[in-house]
């Protein structure tokens, strides 16, 4: 039994694009961190978007972004859900940049240059995608985001502590992996 | 401090989130040991190599248009535009409510709340059942459905009282999760806005005069009697969420007593 939205009026639907849609990107970007899967991404945002217009009327806060994160991450759940029942559904673990981007360029530059080289965003990217869930979503609330400890525990429902023992396995996951790189070069 | 308290403190040191006692005893340890003085390195650098990337993505234009046709229009027709997926819809994970624990070395720091948590799993919780459509488990207006539903599924009996001729309608009962565990959830309705009674099992049988607080816009109307710990959770006005607690604490002492 759905609560239905009291008022779709044009001006509901105007307060909330001015509310909502400068988020789009942010919104879009945590998804496909999240799924790790641009199509997916599409959906659970635009699923996002639809849920969080019906409760338009009862937002008072928080802050927009944080409150719209919070819907989708709650999307993304079901959608996780959906994926753990139909295991025979090929999913889309990989960004696509880790396939065309090499493991590390074959390069005559200095090693300052090589140095930069590791730390673009593609290769970021595949760092982070690689983080287990929780991890994933702490470092990317955080960093990509620029959320506060306390936003991201009302965002993922889990306390402060949580939140900055999360991060701390993170970046520590990131270093390794950063350094297991920069061997890999020499 | 030990290295092992630092190596997680000096997360919060980078991101300004320290309070000034404990940022000055991170400081100090890192002054004095090399091995977390050249993690707090490695991690400002990686911060910034972070932020100086563009990491962010952009939202197909598509996922725009799809957005924007899916809401009312100025002039036109309301469009309603099905969402590819509809099993996004469902919630599969009625019990969002992670319980992935912290790994209890930092609990020290930054201690949570219990009772703000739990506030705000109560209002997710009510948020969940808005939006998904899974308001009742058990439909039903009459308290003597409603209350026998709960029987094995918890380990309390939620009381189930009909307020609708003081104007709140029953309308049925649910099992959520709070706090990792299932509590009982009566749902009740006041014109278009919903109330989520959530009953849970308290310690003490102390009773516990009504308290009423707003978390993320909505109103909690919390409070303890006969070993049950209550909240009233809406979008109602205080005053009409507290006339609700009121109505039903009433009721309940004219069962009892």
């Amino acid at each position: 039994m759905p609560v239905k939205a009291s008022d779709d009026s044009p001006e509901k639907a105007r307060r909330f694009r001015e509310a909502a849609l400068p988020y789009l990107d942010d919104a879009y970007t945590l998804a496909r961190y999240l799924l790790r899967n641009a199509a997916d991404a599409e959906d659970a945002v635009q699923e996002c978007y639809l849920r969080a217009f019906k409760h338009f009327d009862s937002y008072r806060g928080p802050a927009m972004k944080p409150w719209l994160f919070a819907i989708l991450r709650n999307v993304c759940r079901a959608e996780y859900a959906r994926r753990a029942t139909t295991p025979t559904s090929a999913i889309e673990d990989v960004p696509e940049s880790a396939e065309q981007a090499p493991l590390w360029h074959e390069t005559q530059e200095t090693p300052e240059a090589q140095m930069l080289r590791r730390w673009d965003s593609d290769t970021i990217r595949r760092l982070v995608a690689a983080l287990a869930e929780p991890f994933r979503e702490t470092f990317v609330l955080r960093e990509i985001q620029n959320l506060s400890y306390r936003e991201i525990a009302n965002v993922a429902e889990v306390p402060v502590g949580t939140v900055m023992s999360r991060l701390a396995r993170a970046r520590a996951m990131l270093r390794s992996a950063w350094m297991a790189e920069q061997e890999q070069v020499k | 401090m030990t290295c092992d308290e630092a190596e997680v403190l000096l997360h919060a040191l980078i991101d300004g989130e320290l309070d000034a006692g404990h940022a000055r005893d991170v400081e100090t340890h890192i002054a004095g040991c090399q091995h977390c003085a050249a993690a707090l390195s490695d991690y400002r650098e990686m911060s910034k190599a972070v932020a100086d990337a563009d990491l962010h993505y952009k939202a197909p234009p598509e996922l725009r248009q799809r957005i924007e046709a899916a809401l009312p229009q100025p002039r036109a027709q309301v469009v309603q535009m099905p969402s590819r997926r509809s099993v996004l819809r469902g919630f599969a994970m009625g019990s969002a409510v992670s319980a992935i624990a912290a790994t209890g070395l930092f609990a020290i720091v930054l201690r949570n709340d219990d009772m703000e948590r739990i506030q705000s799993e109560v209002v997710s919780a009510h948020l969940r059942s808005l939006q998904a459509g899974h308001l009742t488990d058990v439909i039903s207006t009459d308290q003597h459905t409603v209350k026998p539903w709960f029987n094995g599924k918890l380990d309390v009996s939620p009381p189930v009282i009909d307020l609708t001729t003081q104007g709140f309608t029953l309308i049925g009962g649910r099992l959520d999760y709070v706090d990792a565990r299932p509590i009982g959830a009566v749902v009740y309705r006041r014109r278009q806005h919903v109330i989520n009674l959530f009953v849970a099992q308290t310690a003490s049988t102390e009773r516990r005069a009504a308290k009423i607080e707003t978390v993320q816009g909505f109103n909690i109307r919390h409070w303890s009697d006969h070993g049950l710990n209550y909240w009233a959770v809406s979008d109602l006005a205080k005053d009409e969420l507290a006339d609700f607690g009121d109505k039903f604490e009433a009721a309940m002492g004219s069962n009892t007593g």
